[in-house]
């Protein structure tokens, strides 16, 4: 495990524990509990209070066939079924398996397109409500400075960035709310990549980011 | 007591040896106490009956989960806002996904109803929304690591004592967390600090994690 300081909040687990946040959000949660076994054992808390929900909400009058559901069981599972668990000598790779699904390998199957000031991008295909996307930026560069609307989710994969309050290395998440304007930049020594999530488009200050801003999707 | 003795024969398997109590755990006389020792009878029972499906393909074990859970995820969905239809077909596929991953259920982390609950949303995700759920990383038990007996019963113990403290607090906040629940609130929309009382089950499940990474090694 990772030596994780940045966790997810109380608000995004309850979310991801009942089902109810935007895919691209939940990509974030899925790669981030993935290497954080504290946030693991705090959604299965909030799961627990799911199922305290589950076992309380009945009526006497609701009925399932079982017949039916046995001929389901018969023809077999829907996808494919794990077996074994998952080998978890995965050191040597970058991405955690929620993250490989999406990106369909690890970090060397990325397509990055550039965002200019030598900073890369590759969006992931998630349903519409929030995006997901890698970044890649380079060892020592500043993400372009920008202000938020609405939630923005950042997890590092690799290497560390600081901005004006703290520093994020491999495992931290940053949980940018409305209002934070801040400046982001990678640590010297390798490149940063992150995965970031926003419900949101970024509205960027400086005036390349801005000319930028149209080839971002964002 | 509360539930019949099972036609099925005891297994040797890991499930198997979780005691299954006939005597109530808590030496205590008042009714409150009783009632919280029956429904940790219950739910380790739950925990034994998917043992035997795992093991045996056992179809009574089945019919007695599915007596029980198959309704509470039925109107659990019928809440979140599927029509009976749709409801009954996600429930009779929940119960099917309970029976083929009989084998991926960990009781040392979660009661049965928390993992049937974590199916159900994930059904609901994939049906009523029509959007893929990213799920962290599988972590489960080896074949040659087994489920410790007495932090299954601590587990479900837990649970039950949560459920407890859920229906305890002011009904405002228990109407809000049900809200969240049957997905009538947006993230944004949720507390910041819960304030649900999770740090004892946390704890557990952390321990219970803290093992199971130390038996991978
Ligand atoms: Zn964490």
């Amino acid at each position: 495990m990772d030596n994780i300081n940045h966790h997810l909040t109380d608000q995004l687990l309850l979310s991801y524990a009942a089902g109810t946040l935007p895919e691209a959000f939940s990509l974030v949660l899925a790669t981030h509990i993935s290497m954080c076994d504290e946030c693991r054992a705090r959604l299965g808390a909030f799961e627990t209070v799911g199922g305290a929900m589950l076992e309380a909400s009945v009526d006497n009058a609701t009925e399932v066939d079982l017949a039916s559901t046995l001929k389901l069981i018969a023809g077999g599972p829907k996808d494919p079924i794990l077996v074994k668990p998952l080998a978890q000598k995965r050191e040597s790779r970058v991405f955690p398996q929620a993250l490989t699904n999406y990106v369909g390998g690890d970090l060397a199957s990325v397509k990055w397109r550039s965002v200019g000031m030598g900073v890369r991008q590759s969006i992931l295909k998630t349903s519409g409500e929030a995006t997901v996307r890698l970044l890649h930026i380079p060892a020592g560069c500043a993400v372009p400075d920008h202000g938020h609307r609405g939630l923005e989710l950042t997890l590092v994969l690799q290497g560390a960035f600081r901005d004006e309050t703290d520093r994020f290395a491999r495992g931290d998440i940053e949980v940018a709310n409305e209002d934070m304007e801040h400046t982001p930049v990678a640590e010297e020594g390798m490149d940063c990549i992150c995965l970031a999530a926003t419900d949101a488009p970024l509205r960027f200050n400086g005036i390349v980011p801005r000319i930028a801003q149209p080839f971002l999707r964002i | 007591m509360l539930v019949a003795e099972t036609a099925t024969e005891i297994t040797t398997r890991p499930f198997g040896r979780v005691p299954y109590f006939a005597e109530t755990p808590h030496k205590g006389k008042n009714e409150t106490c009783k009632k919280a020792a029956r429904r940790v009878t219950e739910e380790t029972r739950w925990v034994m009956m998917v043992g035997y499906i795992r093991d045996n393909q056992d179809q009574k074990a089945f019919a007695e989960l599915f007596g029980h859970f198959a309704p509470r995820v039925k109107s659990f969905l019928m809440k979140s806002g599927a029509d009976a239809g749709m409801a009954e077909e996600c429930a009779q596929e929940v119960m099917a996904t309970l029976w083929h991953k009989a084998h991926l259920f960990d009781p040392t982390r979660a009661s049965v109803a928390t993992w049937v609950f974590t199916i159900a949303r994930n059904k609901r995700i994939d049906m009523l929304r029509k959007q893929r759920r990213p799920e962290p990383d599988e972590l489960t038990w080896g074949p040659e690591a087994e489920p410790d007996a007495a932090e299954v019963v601590e587990i479900q113990q837990e649970s039950v004592r949560l459920a407890a403290a859920l229906a305890e607090l002011p009904e405002k906040q228990r109407d809000l967390v049900q809200k969240a629940f049957f997905g009538d609130l947006s993230h944004s929309e949720i507390a910041e600090e819960t304030g649900l009382p999770l740090g004892t089950i946390k704890s557990r499940i952390r321990l219970a994690l803290e093992r199971l990474r130390h038996a991978m090694k």
